[in-house]
């Protein structure tokens, strides 16, 4: 198994490949119902979260609330 | 502690409805800058706030196994509203709307576009913008504007759902700087009218409601007091005693003294 390099929120990090989104929020340990996944610049909906897989260069962002006003 | 904090009769009062949404509390409250999240849980059940605001922002992936903000905010006793605060542009409050509606508790956003990072008052451009893009796909918008009351107009145009003026800007605490702003845009606007930022203390809650708005939105004016549970307290009975002097309707301004005594059968 190889890995490969992605961006997750702004920082790079290597994954394996092949790995698709639901599997990298299992690497990180976060549950997807609670965190929003955008795939270069696109909602991915949690449903699609385990066939959508990732490519060199991906640009992911995880998100969720916090305290605001 | 609790048996004071009894709801004020509201029998002459309205429904406050919001979005097609009815609620009982005319004060809503945010959920940033609290020391920890037991103070900020028990300052919001003081408050009796039912619409209770939170940002979007990137998981931070060192301290992920912090507690969730959700986990203080039972989903089934507060309504959700997520902010695009920290956007300053259109597309950027746009994105922010879909990843909070991706979420999954409701359609509504409040929507913030900043124009400045010294007074953080609204651009209007970039608001208006954003306003058309998110009702037309769906969104129930609640626009964070200034006090001018054609902002306010194209926003409800733009099919706004509330427009929420300032009282003065953000975590400021200067309190109600433009009454008459604040008056004029209620009294022209069809959609509810909230007073969102600027509120420090009670009396600034209290006089805001007097203007005859529909509710206050607040944050900074809790969370930075010096116990935010008492002045949660304290601002849910300055809303409640402002929306009830508003109905009440208040004795005319006079420039010279009426005696409230008789001025009849004095000694002679």
């Amino acid at each position: 198994m190889t890995d490969m390099e992605i961006v997750i929120n702004g920082e790079p990090r290597r994954v394996a490949e092949p790995s698709t989104l639901l599997d990298l929020l299992e690497t990180l340990g976060l549950d997807p119902r609670t965190v929003v996944v955008e795939l270069n610049r696109e909602i991915v909906r949690r449903p699609r979260l385990g066939e959508t897989r990732l490519a060199t260069g991906d640009a992911v962002e995880l998100v969720h609330f916090v305290g605001g006003g | 502690m609790t048996a004071i904090l009894t709801t004020p009769d509201t029998d002459f009062d309205t429904p406050f409805t919001l979005g097609g949404r009815e609620f009982r509390s005319r004060l809503m409250v945010g959920t940033g800058k609290y020391r920890d999240n037991a103070t900020m849980a028990t300052a919001i059940e003081a408050s009796g706030a039912e619409i209770v605001t939170v940002a979007v922002r990137r998981v931070d992936l060192d301290r992920r196994k912090e507690e969730s903000i959700l986990h203080h905010l039972p989903t089934e006793r507060y309504f959700l509203l997520a902010n695009t605060a920290g956007c300053y542009t259109a597309d950027e409050a746009v994105r922010y709307a879909r990843l909070a509606r991706e979420a999954g508790f409701n359609e509504f956003v409040k929507l913030e576009v900043i124009g400045d990072r010294e007074t953080l008052l609204p651009d209007t451009e970039g608001l208006l913008q954003a306003a058309r893009t998110l009702v037309k796909e769906g969104f129930t918008v609640l626009a964070y504007s200034n006090d001018d009351l054609i902002t306010a107009l194209r926003l409800e145009e733009a099919g706004c759902a509330a427009v929420m003026p300032l009282a003065s800007p953000i975590g400021s605490g200067l309190g109600l700087l433009n009454p008459y702003g604040i008056r004029t845009i209620k009294r022209r606007l069809t959609v509810p009218v909230v007073v969102d930022a600027g509120v420090g203390t009670a009396s600034d809650a209290c006089v805001t409601m007097e203007q005859g708005v529909d509710g206050i939105l607040m944050n900074t004016a809790l969370a930075e007091a010096e116990h935010p549970v008492a002045m949660a307290h304290a601002m849910r009975l300055a809303v409640a005693a402002g929306r009830a002097a508003y109905l009440a309707g208040r004795m005319p301004r006079r420039e010279i003294a009426v005696p409230s005594s008789p001025t009849r059968g004095m000694l002679g």
